[in-house]
């Protein structure tokens, strides 16, 4: 029992979710007489919702201070067309209008993070007018420039581009084929590393059969997605603009885990008045988180257009529902405090297949978007009738949750004086 | 005078949780017309007793049985024992801040008019119950405008509208000073004579013998005594014995004093209230602390005790106007949190749940958050740095937890007040300040802290003390401020201090003109 709670470190919650995403990929697999798990379909998911994958790492952030943003969906939309604009009729270089659109999004959340960190106006207020003023752009600048501009054929490949292929025949597209040997070795090296760190905090290793459970479990799951991703038609592969997601999933782990702002960042949701105590800067902490966010809607504007390859009036529709659900499935609290990047990543995930099985299925998006919507609830509900009853989620009851996860709540069933 | 048979007979309740016993076999005798407290380490089963009782714990989930009144009662939910004319108010009082007191008293309850709720016939009854309860504010006013004894006096007023005839408290006077908990006590004595019966938990234990009849000690969930108080023979010791299950020989460590040179002291710190502009809450105070000396602040609630600190650490409270901080004989200014922290400050806040702590991290997490810097070793924060933290305070100040990974939500106020303490020692400060150290916390863990405090001393730190608890003032410090009204109105050593000095100095009698 002890060696399987030390399997899963990553909390009930994660681990409940993993399972969820496995039980739809294979409902849809069913339903849908094999149309889900093929390469093809793998690597379109990708295509198709790397944009909001990216945005929730930024929206997680910003719930867990406490605040929400709606303005991601039309923030992006609008650093779209500009870009897009940029390089049609100034001429200037595609990595230049990338540029240009990384400093708007940077822009657009010093405005934002200054009315809700400095001026004290709550996010959902400033972020709402946010949505309006930038949707309201990108509809003057559309009207000015056209409905539908054209975005530089060099930039296509970061949305719609694949790793190259090179080397000896090996049946699979070979970059992606190293992808997935890195990510193995990555998952030994951490795993060698917790143990080294178990043997100096607590003086022993776990399990060795345990370390092999969890490498080997983790190791098998990535060789199985690098054969998915790796064995479709040739000239495909793990999509560029997976790899971006992969690196900044990265970056924003390591903020969120292992850096002081990072810390500052849960203290400020967690308690704010008491990390105002603690000298955490409340005022830079929240302009920061809002700063990321545009930012990083800024860089999905990039990974959208690169891949629609022309601009649209209805681009980021919608796009800050998705994200916003995505965070809270990945088990965020609305209260603040509680989330983690890869929880939100993995909520994106389910979101996404979500909506590549109905799809497939042929339904229609009036139902899709029903359905996504009871999904939400249904997960969200369940977490809070768990934390309610004063016990961790089912699942949580044969694992231990680990940090980040809300460490209790004081409940009607725990005994107190 | 009073009825012969109990008012409540609580005969061999047990009450379980998953994996341990929180209450096993505990009878309670409660006579009619009596104030019967009720006292325990925490954790001891006391709360858990009053939730049976009043139906947080409804019938079904635990065993035994409720004679009230000379039935057997069967109480589903708050409701029902409020009914039966049992209520509760707990230590948290649950007012709302927003609304009225007359919103307050009958929420829940409201006062039915024809279409709706008769507001007239609210403020008139909350007019009369604010009488009876002699508390003299407007019905309309605001609960947050309201001092803590105030608010206190608002719910006993709620219990009585709903005619209450066995009153419940929480530790009532917990977080009130001498004065408001005095004219509680005197409410509750008034009261009882015209027939209310009041159970008490409470941890204080001078209040205690003052104020009851009966005392019953509850320790590890079992019923250890019941002393008659009015029977005579009861004092303190006796009390801790039956709390702790051992002798205690006094309530405080032994502490030799190895007081040094000045090292810390603030000049003419003069600061003004944040809302109210003209308004002083520091009006020139001026005081200095050597080294391994504990000093205290005495004072009356809404004294600036609080105010003056945190205007001094990192001027996290009002606006500063004049004054200085010499730290080693130098000049500095702290103008914020963490300048306050790189001179070596701490400042452990009075409300641990609501100021000090984040309830959502676990103890590793809560004693490094003062000084990320000592466990980043490189670019990212090290957890193995942040665990060895975390064992180590757990170590040295004896946190009754499983392991560092523990939740703070989950400890007892005692454990939760060592890791706030243990939070503030981590950046390892020259000063410590510490505001209402013990509130809330049983006897135990107070001899606990108060060793921790001494340890400190001993070490040739500086230790400031604030508290609204004359006697570990008393117990604990080498010298004592007195403020009253945001002016230190006097100083007293550890020889010429006690509780009347105090207490005038405090209340500013026999004090020159205070500006």
């Amino acid at each position: 029992m002890t060696a399987l709670k030390e399997l899963f470190s990553g909390g009930a919650r994660k681990f409940g979710m993993v399972i969820a995403l496995l039980a739809l990929v294979i409902i849809f697999n069913l339903t849908t007489n094999g149309l889900v798990v093929t390469p093809t379909n793998a690597q379109n998911i990708i295509f198709g919702n790397a944009h909001i994958l990216v945005m929730t790492m930024g929206m997680v952030m910003v719930i867990i201070a406490g605040h929400i943003d709606l303005s991601v969906g039309s923030v992006a939309a609008a650093v779209g067309v500009i870009v897009a604009v940029a390089t049609r009729d100034w001429g200037i270089p595609w990595w230049a209008g990338v540029l240009l659109g990384v400093a708007c999004g940077l822009l657009i959340g010093a405005w934002q993070g200054f009315w809700v960190a400095y001026v004290g106006i709550p996010g959902f207020i400033t972020t709402l007018a946010g949505m309006m003023i930038f949707r309201g752009l990108h509809l003057y600048i559309s009207v000015q420039s056209g409905t539908n501009v054209r975005v530089p054929e060099e930039m296509w490949f970061i949305g719609s581009g694949h790793l190259p292929e090179w080397g000896p025949d090996t049946g699979l597209n070979n970059s992606t084929l190293v992808l997935g040997l890195v990510g193995i070795a990555l998952i030994v090296w951490g795993e060698l590393r917790k143990r080294a760190a178990a043997v100096r905090l607590d003086g022993a290793a776990p399990a060795l059969s345990v370390s092999i459970l969890r490498a080997g479990g983790l190791s098998i799951a990535i060789a199985y997605l690098t054969w998915l991703f790796g064995s479709g038609r040739p000239g495909t592969s793990f999509p560029v603009t997976g790899v971006i997601v992969l690196v900044i999933a990265a970056v924003y782990w390591f903020l969120s885990t292992k850096t002081i702002t990072g810390r500052h960042v849960y203290a400020v949701g967690g308690n704010r008045a008491a990390a105002a105590l603690s000298g955490v800067n409340i005022k830079r902490t929240n302009f920061l988180v809002m700063l990321n966010m545009s930012l990083l809607a800024s860089v999905a504007a990039i990974l959208f257009i690169s891949r629609a390859r022309t601009t649209g009036p209805a681009d980021g529709t919608g796009w800050e529902l998705d994200v916003i659900a995505a965070v809270f499935i990945g088990g965020a609290a609305v209260s603040g405090g509680i989330g983690t990047v890869t929880g939100s990543l993995i909520g994106g995930l389910v979101m996404a297949v979500l909506n590549n099985g109905l799809q497939l299925m042929g339904v229609g998006a009036a139902q899709t978007n029903m359905i996504k919507g009871m999904v939400l609830i249904a997960a969200v509900a369940f977490d809070v009738y768990n934390k309610v009853q004063g016990r961790p989620s089912i699942i949580g009851r044969v694992i231990d949750g680990v940090r980040r996860r809300p460490a209790s709540e004081t409940s009607a069933t725990a005994p107190t004086a | 005078m009073a009825d012969s048979a109990p008012i409540l007979e609580m005969r061999s309740i047990t009450k379980t949780f998953p994996g341990v016993r929180a209450l096993d076999d505990v009878s309670l005798t409660v006579e009619r017309g009596e104030i019967h407290a009720i006292c325990g380490e925490n954790g001891a089963g006391k709360s858990t007793l009053m939730k049976v009782l009043s139906g947080v714990y409804p019938h079904g989930t635990y065993e035994g049985d409720i004679v009230y009144d000379g039935e057997i009662v069967r109480f589903g939910s708050i409701r029902d024992s409020e009914q039966a004319g049992i209520v509760i108010i707990h230590q948290e009082l649950a007012l709302i801040p927003e609304l009225s007191v007359a919103e307050n008293i009958f929420l829940g309850n409201e006062q039915k008019g024809g279409l709706g709720i008769d507001w007239q016939i609210a403020h008139e009854k909350a007019k009369e119950l604010l009488e009876r309860v002699d508390l003299k504010v407007d019905t309309k006013t605001p609960i947050k405008n309201l001092g803590v004894g105030q608010q206190q006096l608002v719910e006993i007023a709620r219990a009585l509208s709903k005619d209450v005839e066995l009153l419940i408290l929480d530790e009532p006077t917990a977080a009130l000073n001498e004065h408001d908990s005095r004219l509680l006590l005197d409410l509750l004595r008034d009261l009882r004579s015209k027939g209310l019966t009041c159970i008490i938990i409470s941890h204080k234990l001078g209040e205690i013998m003052a104020i009851s009849d009966s005392i019953t000690v509850i320790r590890d969930g079992r019923a250890i005594e019941t002393m008659d108080v009015t029977a005579g023979g009861v004092d303190e010791d006796r009390i801790i014995r039956a709390m702790v299950g051992r002798p205690l020989e006094s309530r405080f460590p032994p502490h030799t004093p190895a007081i040094g040179d000045v090292f810390f002291e603030v000049e003419d710190w003069t600061v003004e209230h944040p809302q109210l502009p003209g308004r002083l809450v520091a009006k020139g105070s001026s005081f200095h602390v050597r080294r391994g000396e504990i000093v205290g602040f005495a004072g009356i609630m809404g004294a600036g005790r609080t105010e003056l600190a945190r205007s001094l650490f990192g001027r996290s409270y009002g606006r500063y106007l004049s004054g200085t901080i010499r730290m080693h004989g130098k000049e500095i200014e702290l103008r914020s949190v963490p300048d306050a922290i790189a001179h070596g400050i701490s400042y452990v806040t009075e409300d641990r749940k609501a100021l000090g702590l984040n309830l959502l991290d676990d103890i590793q997490t809560t004693v490094v958050s003062a000084d990320l810097k000592k466990v980043k070793p490189g670019m990212a924060l090290d957890d193995t740095l942040i665990h060895q933290a975390g064992e180590k305070a757990r170590r040295s100040m004896r946190i009754k937890a499983k392991s560092v990974s523990v939740g703070v939500a989950k400890l007892s106020g005692g454990n939760q007040q060592k890791a706030l303490l243990g939070k503030w020692l981590f950046p390892e400060p020259e000063l410590l300040i510490v505001d209402e150290p013990t509130r809330g916390i049983d006897v135990g863990a107070k001899y606990e802290i108060y060793g921790l405090l001494n340890d400190l001393a001993s070490a040739g730190k500086g230790v400031v003390v604030i508290s609204s608890e004359l006697p570990e003032l008393l117990g604990l410090c080498d010298r004592i401020y007195t403020i009253f009204e945001g002016a230190i109105t006097g100083v007293l050593e550890r020889g010429e201090a006690d509780q009347e000095r105090l207490m005038r100095l405090m209340t500013g009698v026999g004090v020159d003109a205070v500006v």
